[in-house]
């Protein structure tokens, strides 16, 4: 049997089981009507990043995602419905490959195997639609033992008004093998409406490293609901790095890493501005399975305007062996906004497990803006920099290409703040 | 350069200095002796602008210029700097910032060299004063001053929780940040400044044209620093409120 004719099997029982949650809201955030998006037109495959308009150049660069491919050894790009581009540099060639994940499905009977196996099929209705109406997403594999030093980079784009964006993607960094990836999440300026479903199912094999970094721009009338699984193997790290500056009509997710190996670590760095109305309830939870196993969450957010931010943070060991830590802070800027910081530690059978957190929602204090003024700067100029150095989190291990492009991200959204 | 007039203020309602007179022109260091809690360091605060602190009479007049209502950045900004006893950290924002903030511009060449002098530059990307040593936090705010070049500089306590090697640094950031180190007759120098001491010891360093005695929020005395501390040292701080020469 082919893995094609394999594949339609696997669909059938996914399908099944994604059929019996198509009705179940999530258990987080504000329920979204899915009845109500439409089918975009295919859109063309391009030769080049570069022969991209305008306008969606721009919003990828914005989203991190560089049309000038020098600085990255791959490139995904996904526009609406359709995979438009990939490719892998030709340095790199031999060391990875990138596809739609409908592709990977086809050809490997192991990406079957794998796929839902990270995030439940059946979690709720979002995940039962990206499965229903799968339209895509990216599909990077690190052979085993490789080190790509340059990033790879993936872009999921809407460019039209309400459409539901169905990705589910798939990263398998395998043994040994060690990488950073680059995702932007955005819209183009004309989109006001939509929804993104992004399943993402990482897989990051013994002794691997992956770096991932995701930023989302969205539109102010736009749903989000990304379901994130990640499994780590013995000796294995993985980093994630989250930054959302842009408003958003409503955004839930709660990405979790399975720490399964031995030895494994996981480390989730969070930044979030709220703005306008934007309603943000994001979390990270660790699952300590592994022995000396060790997590930290950090989180920094923001709030202004109307927006309500619900930071959460699950810690959860089941071994005695295993540390974990999170740190969640926020500032509020209006009387308006809402920051409820929600971290919850378990321990299950697992009586020295050592988890702790610290959780703080606060203002920025006086004698710190006075201190800034009495160098030079405005009030604003004092406050804009103090907040700017709070979203600032330290990452360790963060290569210089990622820092910069990090600051890029938090300096834009900055001035346009101002 | 600096003219208070019938200066007086408090904080939170409770009267903290009571018709502060000063004038310190260009070129002119002055000193202020006092025991704690006399006020020395309100006053330098009411000349920054600090915002919890409350003018109630009088005039603060900078360059010509009343300043008495002036925002702490806009003085900042007239050429009024000051290092703080005790600088709050400041999480997210590395000394490296503070220093291209208070220059105006990012010179990398000019901040390494500074950091150098001044023995700071593993510090320079770290959060300002977060787990600074004593010396430290002091050599850090001497660090700012030189980059932000004011025209008239006040220090408090510059002394305090600084070691005898420390001092010697602190006290040649302040003589350069106050041109007496070149030039070393008043009339010569472009720069002027304030110093609050209790104990007098970075006077070793700075050498202060005039001193102050500063007590229950006014100037009580007024002369030579060197003569007042010996004053002070023989008799104590109370000596001078009896003493009542320099009121007649």
């Amino acid at each position: 049997m082919s893995a094609i004719e394999r594949l339609k099997g696997k669909r059938a029982e996914w399908r099944a089981a994604a059929e019996k949650v198509k009705d179940k809201p999530a258990k987080f955030g504000p329920d979204v009507d899915l009845s109500t998006f439409i089918d975009p037109a295919e859109r063309p495959e391009v030769a080049t990043l570069k022969s991209l308009d305008n306008q969606m150049r721009e919003a990828a660069l914005y989203a991190g995602v560089d049309a000038d491919e020098t600085y990255r050894s791959g490139s995904y790009f996904q526009v609406d419905h359709t995979p438009i581009y990939r490719k892998v540099q030709e340095a790199y060639e031999g060391q990875l490959e990138i596809m739609s994940t409908n592709e990977a499905l086809e050809k490997y009977e192991w990406v079957q195997d794998l796929w839902w196996t990270a995030v439940p099929v059946d979690q709720d209705k979002y995940t039962a639609k990206a499965e229903m109406e799968h339209t895509g997403g990216y599909f990077i594999h690190v052979f085993p033992g490789q080190k790509i030093e340059k990033p790879i980079q993936a872009c999921l784009l809407l460019a039209e008004n309400n459409v539901s964006q169905n990705v589910h993607n798939m990263i398998v960094v395998d043994e040994g093998a060690d990488c950073q990836i680059i995702t932007g999440c955005t819209v183009n300026t004309k989109v006001e409406h939509g929804i993104h479903l992004g399943i993402s199912e990482f897989f990051v094999r013994k002794n691997a490293s992956m770096m991932f970094t995701m930023i989302h721009n969205w539109a102010e009338s736009f749903d989000v609901r990304p379901r994130s699984g990640t499994i780590i193997e013995e000796n294995a790290t993985f980093i994630n790095n989250y930054i959302l500056m842009k408003p958003v009509r409503s955004i839930q997710m709660f990405p979790a890493a399975y720490l399964n190996g031995d030895n494994s670590r996981a480390r989730f760095n969070t930044i979030i501005s709220g703005k306008k109305d934007s309603y943000i309830d994001v979390g990270s939870k660790a699952v300590l399975k592994g022995k000396d196993t060790s997590a930290e969450s950090i989180a920094r957010t923001v709030g202004y305007d109307e927006s309500q931010i619900y930071a959460r943070g699950d810690l959860i060991s089941y071994v005695n062996e295993s540390k974990a830590h999170l740190d969640c802070r926020g500032m509020l800027f209006s009387d308006k906004a809402q920051i409820w910081a929600i971290p919850a530690l378990a321990a299950v059978g697992a009586p020295q497990a050592e988890l702790s957190h610290e959780a703080a929602i606060s203002p920025i204090a006086e004698e710190e803006v006075e201190y800034l003024q009495t160098r030079g700067l405005t009030k604003d100029e004092a406050m804009s920099t103090i907040t700017r150095g709070f979203l600032n989190i330290d990452i360790p291990g963060l290569p210089p290409v990622l820092k910069t492009y990090i600051d890029h991200v938090l300096d834009a959204a900055d001035k346009e703040a101002l | 350069m600096l003219e208070i007039k019938n200066l007086s203020a408090s904080i939170a309602g409770k009267p903290i200095l009571d018709k502060v007179n000063l004038t310190i022109n260009k070129g002119e260091i002055h000193a202020l002796l006092g025991p704690n809690g006399s006020g020395k360091t309100t006053l330098l605060m009411v000349i920054m602008g600090m915002p919890r602190y409350e003018v109630t009479a009088g005039t603060i007049t900078f360059q010509g210029k009343d300043i008495t209502n002036a925002t702490i950045d806009e003085r900042a900004r007239a050429g009024i700097g000051l290092a703080f006893q005790r600088p709050p950290v400041v999480r997210g924002v590395t000394t490296r910032q503070m220093v291209e903030i208070c220059s105006g511009v990012k010179d990398e060449g000019k901040t390494m060299a500074l950091a150098e002098r001044l023995n700071l530059v593993p510090m320079l990307d770290r959060d300002i004063n977060q787990g600074f040593s004593g010396g430290e936090a002091k050599r850090a705010e001497m660090l700012q001053l030189l980059a932000q070049n004011p025209d008239f500089a006040m220090f408090d306590e510059p002394e305090s929780g600084v070691d005898l090697d420390n001092m010697a640094i602190v006290g040649g950031a302040m003589a350069e940040i106050l041109e007496t180190k070149e030039m070393r007759r008043t009339g010569d120098r472009n720069k002027a400044g304030l110093i609050v001491t209790h104990t007098g010891h970075i006077l070793e360093f700075v050498n202060a044209d005039f001193g102050h005695i500063f007590m229950h929020g006014s100037i009580v005395c007024n002369g030579n620093p060197r003569d007042l501390f010996a004053e002070i040292r023989e008799n104590g701080y109370e000596e001078c409120v009896r003493c009542n020469k320099c009121q007649q």
